[in-house]
């Protein structure tokens, strides 16, 4: 530890420290643009000079270091005048129309300007013009307002891991560009926004339709990924104008994906559905709230009747909140079935029953730092929980080994050790195997329930990642949205908690929407003998219920769904949305409010409830989704129907003793594992990142990124050649009795004998189950 | 994109350095790439990039940061003169413009015949010799008057 004074107060720090993180520590603010606590030290801005005993010249804060009994200044006169001096030259070519920057009213370089800028310029020469750059269609330049700062550069390159963006040439010349004619393309890319200290770099989607004074501010939760990001939502007149991250050092930092902050585009859709809608000889017409209820109410009941109660199944999106699962489990358990679910991707549910309780990430979030193995098993880590794969990418900077196995290896810009790649059917004997590796390294029997299962040989890849584990001081397996989604995801999860039972480390679940975990606190599953997503629709009901679920497009089996919902005789579709599928598949529509326009609770990954308020009045009609649901039991006439608000909602389905424990153990299921490969080729599905739910598909912004490029289908070039087709061609996906045409590419980054195609998207909506045989046919 | 013979050039480069940070060769790399191709097309910068495993901005930076590096075509002679302050104190700025005369050109031009090309140069490290120019990067010429930049375009002219 050191001690300094500044500004004539005593500080404490440790060594290492900078003048900048003391001065911090006391609160003493020293203007700066280029320092950013997260980002790595450019000193290049010069404005945070103060003035240092015996140095001969002001030094940069961020970038001294502190010695024991250094004596500083940070509002001396020498300091304020060497601050007043490095503002001057910063002025020189920043264009002096504030008054015309999107980024007027919260500039750094406007608000020090007050402080430390003259109140005329002495600069008479010309000013030097940057041309603006396109990166893409989410952040818009004006790059002559650049300060050549760099943040921008070090973000991309320090938390997004690929470095998009540079500065070029040299001196007067220098620019901020990405590599000529590319545009950043990184799911991080919105935080440089929040980063530019000036109005170079800004949003385009909100350039130019709001002044940040005349913005609300709201926080808010993310209903997007299982991490949960802190928001402050933005609103004028009761339209969300902006999106931005609040810090919350636990769980986003100060940090926001782009699908976080550009979504509440979707809220503004022409595809919103404002007022209820009942379809009358096929017709749908706008009703209103009472007619509809009833309508439905009657249905359900008269259904209930005929049927029996079992005959009726409620399919729930896991981006629902804690409220609306609780209250349709509640509501369709009233009616006496027990078929509830909000896994709607998954396929494999023979762990239900065996459960210790919710799955969930097994640690918190900033645990990820103290990592020091973890094997990520079936994930697509970087783009399904962009944020999360942020943490690991730092904590691999600190020596953590990060081993992977999965169908598809998509680059997730931070080292991987060890990679197997394989089809989804072989993930489990390659597990296998590195339980084998794990058990014979640490000299121990593997868990008797795996006894026969257990292989004699074992692959150099799979002791590799054995060994990698054995090795470390704190471990964590985690299982991603490809492994949960799979066939085999019971055997998959039995063998993740074992090897990390082996290795004394953590067994977690990343878990796919930002209610993963909630849902099963909630109770939104079959828990005596009910059915589950799959079984629902394999097993056709008389009657649904569907909340904010879409048929074509948040299904495991995209074309099953959309032929059962078609069929059955009664759909109840609470959404936000209206979607030719919806339109096709429901009876009445009930429009339900987006998470910007109703309270609610989501829990995220690492178990942890986080609330919200509505920011803005629902649109239209439109109702917060529990208000609908405890009116619907109020018609029928339920008991326990009667919170007053949603807090009471939350109590009640949070409440100690009643929810479930968190825990990811399987206690007493038997591995089962048949071992057969499948005959043809295998799907592997990515749900690509903005098409996870509902809100975001309606993003347009988002919608025109690299990401949301319409699908093709991959297959490394030897599986190219056994089906025989060149890469650029056209194909015919067969899967059941769905088809598809899509353009088939060569990508030797997936497995072999695979055939990757997106799911969740209107292109392949056609075809059957995410994973499992799929034939492909030149066209 | 390269010859054999440069890539075996930037390998020897790469050799010098530990096997994980082959970046350190970027620059004798796009000397090398420079050299053969006569300039550095971005598709040559990106093809250096990926050769060393590095962000192709990253190279873009390094090529346009030094300005004995082209990033567009450039005459048969290419004339570097430099204008930082030691060299335009003793004649530098004259002696750019006694070029220009000369060449019928502006700083970042070619003659229309191909043969010159001008350029501005930053402090070459040779301040005592001001002002100095510099002939396709290898070449100094100190102390330069009109006579000797005639001189120097004559023997130039010829080659
Ligand atoms: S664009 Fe903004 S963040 Fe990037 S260097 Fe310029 S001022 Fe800094
Ligand atoms: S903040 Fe210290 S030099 Fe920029
Ligand atoms: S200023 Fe011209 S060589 Fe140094």
């Amino acid at each position: 530890m050191l001690e300094i004074e500044i500004d004539g107060k005593q500080v404490t720090v440790e060594d290492g420290s900078t003048i900048m993180d003391a001065a911090t520590k006391i609160g003493a603010f020293v203007p700066h643009f280029c320092y950013h606590k997260k980002l790595s030290i450019a000193a290049s801005c010069r404005m945070c000079l103060v003035q240092v005993e015996k140095a001969p010249k002001p030094l940069p804060a961020c970038a001294t270091p502190v010695t024991n009994g250094m004596k500083v200044w940070t509002r001396s006169e020498q300091a304020v005048k060497a601050q007043k001096g490095v503002m001057e030259f910063l002025l020189i070519n920043h264009p002096l129309d504030c008054p015309i920057c999107d980024q007027g009213g919260e500039c750094q370089l406007q608000d020090l300007a007050v402080g430390y800028g003259g109140s005329q310029s002495r600069y008479e020469e010309e000013k030097r013009v940057v041309f603006n750059k396109n990166l893409g269609p989410l952040v818009s330049t004006d790059m002559t307002r650049c300060i050549n700062c760099t943040r921008c550069v070090r973000f991309t390159t320090e938390i997004a891991g690929q470095m998009e963006l540079g500065q070029a040439f040299r001196g007067e010349h220098a620019e901020i560009m990405p590599f000529v004619e590319k545009t950043v393309d990184s799911e991080l890319s919105g935080n440089i926004i929040d980063l530019c200290p000036v109005g170079a770099l800004t949003s385009k989607p909100f350039r130019f339709s709001a002044r940040t004074w005349e913005l609300a501010r709201r926080r808010s939760v993310s209903p997007h990924d299982s991490l949960g990001s802190n928001l402050i939502v933005q609103v004028k007149h009761d339209v969300v104008k902006r999106v931005l991250p609040f810090e919350n050092e636990d769980i986003n930092e100060c940090w926001l994906s782009d699908k976080d902050r550009f979504s509440y585009e979707g809220l503004n859709s022409e595809d919103r559905l404002t007022v209820p809608m009942l379809k009358q000889d096929g017709v749908w017409k706008e009703t209103d709230w009472q007619t509809a209820l009833e309508f439905a109410a009657n249905g359900l009941r008269k259904t209930a009747k005929q049927n029996g109660p079992d005959s009726i199944g409620a399919l729930a999106s896991p981006h629902a909140t804690i409220e609306e699962l609780y209250l349709l489990q509640k509501f369709t358990r009233a009616i006496g079935s027990d078929s509830v679910d909000f896994r709607l991707r998954q396929s494999d549910f023979r762990a239900d029953g065996f459960r210790e309780g919710a799955p969930w990430l097994g640690m918190p979030i900033s645990e990820v730092a103290s990592l020091n193995r973890l094997f990520v098993i079936g994930s697509f880590l970087r783009k399904d929980s962009p944020l999360l794969a942020q943490r690991v990418r730092q904590a691999a900077k600190r020596g953590l080994h990060v081993s992977a196995i999965n169908a598809s290896a998509e680059e997730w810009l931070l080292p991987v050790k060890n990679r197997v790649l394989t089809a989804p059917s072989a993930i489990v004997p390659v597990l296998l195997q590195v339980v084998a590796a794990l058990a014979a390294e640490k000299g121990v029997n593997a868990a008797e329930h795996l006894g026969a299962a257990i292989p004699a040989t074992v692959s150099d890849e799979a002791r590799a990642i054995a060994q990698s584990l054995a090795s470390g001081r704190k471990v964590a397996v985690w299982v991603g949205n490809l492994a949960v989604q799979s066939e085999y995801a019971s055997e998959i999860q039995q063998l993740a908690e074992e090897i990390a039972r082996l290795t004394g480390g953590v067994f977690g679940v990343i878990g796919e929407a930002a209610n993963s975990v909630g849902g099963y606190l909630a109770k939104a599953v079959p828990l005596v003998g009910g059915l589950n997503a799959r079984q629902m629709l394999e097993q056709p009901r008389k009657a649904y219920l569907l909340l904010n679920a879409e048929p074509d497009l948040d299904f495991a089996n995209p074309a099953l769904a959309q032929t059962v919902l078609g069929a059955a005789p009664l759909v109840i579709a609470l959404s936000a949305f209206k979607s030719p599928s919806l339109l096709a598949a429901a009876d009445v529509l009930l429009p339900i409010a987006p998470f910007t326009e109703t309270s609610g609770t989501f829990v995220n990954c690492e178990g942890r409830a986080q609330n919200f308020n509505a920011v803005a009045r629902p649109l239209g009609d439109t109702r917060p989704g529990w208000k609908v649901l405890r009116v619907l039991g109020n018609l029928l006439e339920f008991e326990g129907f009667d919170q007053n608000d949603s807090e009471a909602v939350a109590a009640e389905a949070l409440a100690e003793g009643s929810r479930p424990d968190l825990g990811n153990r399987l206690y007493g299921l038997e591995f089962k594992f048949a071992g057969q490969t499948a005959a043809g080729f295998e799907r592997v599905s990515d749900v690509s990142i903005y098409a996870a739910d509902p809100l975001v598909r309606r993003a347009t912004s988002l919608q025109k990124t690299r990401d949301a490029k319409a699908p093709v289908a991959c297959a490394s070039t030897a599986t190219l050649a056994a089906i025989g087709v060149a890469s650029g061609a056209r194909v015919r996906l067969k899967q059941g009795q769905g088809a598809a045409e899509v353009l088939i590419v060569a990508d030797d980054s997936v497995a072999a004998n695979c055939v990757r195609v997106a799911a969740a998207n209107a292109a392949t909506a056609a075809l059957g189950a995410m994973c499992g045989e799929i034939s492909v046919e030149r066209v | 994109m390269l010859s054999q013979e440069s890539l075996q050039q930037i390998d020897r480069e790469i050799a010098k350095y530990p096997p994980d940070q082959k970046q350190s060769a970027v620059m004798s790399a796009l000397r090398i790439a420079q050299v053969e191709k006569g300039w550095l097309p971005k598709e040559v910068i990106e093809f250096v990039a990926d050769y060393l495993g590095m962000p192709a901005i990253a190279a873009y930076e390094v090529a346009s940061f030094y300005n004995m590096y082209d990033l567009e075509p450039v005459g048969r002679h290419k004339i570097t003169v430099c204008t930082n302050l030691p060299c335009a104190l003793s004649g530098g700025v004259h002696a750019a413009d006694y070029l220009k005369e000369k060449l019928g050109i502006d700083f970042n031009e070619t003659t229309p015949d191909g043969k010159f090309t001008l350029k501005e140069g930053e402090c070459m490290g040779a301040c005592g010799d001001a002002p100095v120019l510099l002939v396709n990067n290898h070449h100094m010429c100190s102390w330069m008057t009109k006579e000797k930049i005639d001189q120097i375009l004559a023997e130039l002219e010829d080659k």
